[in-house]
């Protein structure tokens, strides 16, 4: 059936819209959008295989040849990514079943989440750089009404930056469309990476490059752009602060993986430098903030900042190795960072509050939770038998190899960071004396607890079944080297 | 004709600059109305301001304008419009709950739970 990599953005989208009609009937609505969102697990675990069994899956929408229509590709990284994206959207999608309210379910709350994973499958599975575009603004669209949605002060506040921000950055997006337009005359990646090689890249080119890494740098928050997340994450409830910290940010660590990797991959002496540089200062300022803060919501915000910074790393270095750690180690943060968001939204639940030193001695009362944000913490921060530990080793070793010592060893000791932000959060919150809470002395919390239980079980799979996993990674990181698999796969020659 | 276009969006680009830098939380929407103002006519400038028909076939001209810049501004047009109307919502609604639209007194963390 060819026309399956569609179905991951088609499944989400029927079900947003059916949603639309039913908003006051809750139950309708949480069992139409859970099954709705198994089967987009479903159908994106078929393409994976799909992808694994015949290579590169493209798709002509409405028969035009590429590169004259919209051609959506499915490569192993994009498939692996939506798979990702599905799963991540299901466990906070329970999870908002308990947690989210009547008030936000009646009002469109479920139709949105699934214009958002609409937005996210669509960005990843595009070949089109316009159609890249529009998929980022279906899914900030969504991303805008999910973080206002309840309107509270902070939420208000908070929604007015986010949005300005997105809005200069997608008007940045069109102009740097504009302007690589008028030098190669196309808008189809593959055929872009095709003329921008026949050309040589010429210095406009690397200008163009430059303006997409700050586009995408805003949209994926690399150092000196990072600004406006951490209040921006700070205020939805958790299971929206969840998936964002899973998806939004790594949408545009995407984007500058696929812009490096396929159309600019020429000059790599300056580009490269310029984000190699970026990263290493984002991990830095990432892990400064990380330790910090004692606000726990903060901590783990900062953290996304750190790991966005891994991964950009991985890109700037550029070989086969690294570029696998990196799409290993993007997984791997994916998961983790929701089930850390989670975890910590069922915190504030028990207690009514994000400061730490307000909070001591959970695990008297709640050792199920406590030993999960154990688990979470160590995956984090990348203990050897469970999921963080590949990718980074992956990472610096090429990063060692290439001659990168420097940020090499910076992501050696941001891992050190990190696993003390972490466990700051652990021997503060869960260890010490039990205190009094406002919400009682047993709040339930089992319910709440499926999701990150979910996703911690996956990323312990992750890190012990690497020999699995890893034909997967190599092949995604096989595409990424070399771009000329890509490009005949959609211009078919 | 390109280069006036050039100074032209220039201009725009530099005055949505100076309005989103300033304090009055609409004249930063000014702004924003500018500088999506200023990328569409930079797509369209960048794209080529040949003389040619409107890309209609039956004018049967020997050249056509280049149609596709055309349909991409058509829609970043209509996001930029869907994303502005949501914008002067929410600035609505900030007003009536915060009761300012000064950008220096949206700070601090208040209501932070």
């Amino acid at each position: 059936m060819t026309n399956l990599i569609l179905l991951p953005i088609l499944v989400p989208l029927l079900a947003g819209i059916i949603l639309i009609f039913f908003t006051k009937n809750i139950h309708l609505q949480r069992w139409l959008s859970g099954i709705s969102s198994l089967a987009t697990v479903v159908v994106s675990a078929f393409v994976l295989l799909k992808v694994r069994q015949d290579g590169i899956q493209t798709l002509a929408l409405s028969s035009w040849e590429a590169p004259f229509g919209i051609t959506l590709v499915s490569d192993m990284l994009s498939a692996l990514l939506v798979f990702m994206a599905s799963i991540i959207s299901f466990a906070c999608l329970i999870y908002s079943f308990r947690s989210i309210g009547e008030q936000r379910e009646r009002f469109y709350y479920y139709s949105i989440f699934q214009f958002l994973l609409v937005g996210v499958n669509g960005a990843f599975t595009t070949g089109d750089i316009f159609n890249l575009f529009v998929f980022f603004e279906v899914m900030l669209m969504s991303s805008y009404v999910l973080l206002v949605l309840g309107g509270t002060k902070i939420q208000l506040r908070e929604s007015i930056k986010y949005i300005l921000v997105n809005i200069i950055s997608s008007a940045l997006f069109v102009v740097a469309v504009g302007y690589l337009y008028s030098i190669v005359g196309t808008l189809n990646m593959a055929h872009i990476s095709q003329r921008v090689s026949e050309i040589n890249q010429p210095g406009i080119i690397t200008v163009i490059a430059v303006l997409f890494l700050i586009v995408f740098g805003l949209k994926g928050a690399i150092f000196p752009l990072f600004f406006w997340l951490p209040g921006s994450y700070n205020a939805p409830p958790a299971p929206v602060m969840a998936i964002f910290g899973a998806l939004l940010t790594k949408v545009g660590i995407y984007s500058i993986m696929r812009t490096f990797t396929l159309l600019f991959p020429h000059d790599t002496g300056y580009t490269h430098q310029i984000l190699s540089v970026m990263a290493i200062l984002t991990i830095i300022t990432g892990a400064i903030g990380a330790i910090a803060y004692w606000d726990i919501k903060k901590i783990i915000i900062y953290n996304i900042i750190v790991a966005v910074g891994v991964i950009a790393f991985g890109i700037s270095v550029m070989s086969y190795d690294s570029l696998a750690g990196s799409v290993f180690y993007l997984i791997h943060d994916m998961n983790i960072k929701a089930a850390l968001f989670l975890l910590v939204g069922i915190m504030i639940k028990i207690t009514g509050t994000s400061n730490l030193r307000k909070i001591s001695g959970l695990i008297a009362h709640y050792p199920g939770l406590g030993w999960t944000y154990f688990l979470a913490a160590l995956t984090v921060a990348g203990i050897p038998p469970l999921s963080g530990f590949i990718g980074k080793v992956i990472l610096v070793r090429s990063g060692f190899e290439e001659g990168h010592y420097w940020g090499a060893a910076i992501v050696l000791m941001s891992s050190l960071l990190v696993l003390f932000s972490v466990m700051k959060i652990f021997i503060n919150g869960f260890w010490g004396e039990p205190k009094d809470y406002p919400e009682g002395k047993k709040v339930p919390v089992n319910q709440l607890m499926i999701a990150p239980v979910l996703l911690v079980i996956f990323a312990i799979f992750y890190g012990l079944g690497i020999e699995a996993v890893q034909p997967y990674i190599s092949q995604a990181a096989e595409t990424l080297s070399n771009p000329d698999i890509y490009i005949n796969a959609v211009l078919k020659e | 004709m390109e280069i006036l276009m050039a100074f032209t969006i220039g201009i725009l680009f530099m005055s949505a600059t100076y309005l989103m830098l300033s304090k009055s939380l609409l004249r930063i929407i000014i702004g924003t109305g500018l500088l999506s103002h200023g990328a569409h006519l930079l797509l369209l400038t960048m794209a080529g301001l040949k003389r040619g028909a409107p890309p209609l076939l039956g004018e049967e001209a020997a050249s056509y304008a280049d149609p596709l810049p055309q349909a991409l501004i058509l829609t970043a047009i209509v996001i930029s419009f869907g994303v502005t109307s949501f914008f002067l919502v929410l600035a609505y609604r900030a007003y009536q709950e915060l009761g300012t639209d000064n950008m220096d007194r949206l700070r601090g963390t208040e209501g932070n739970d």
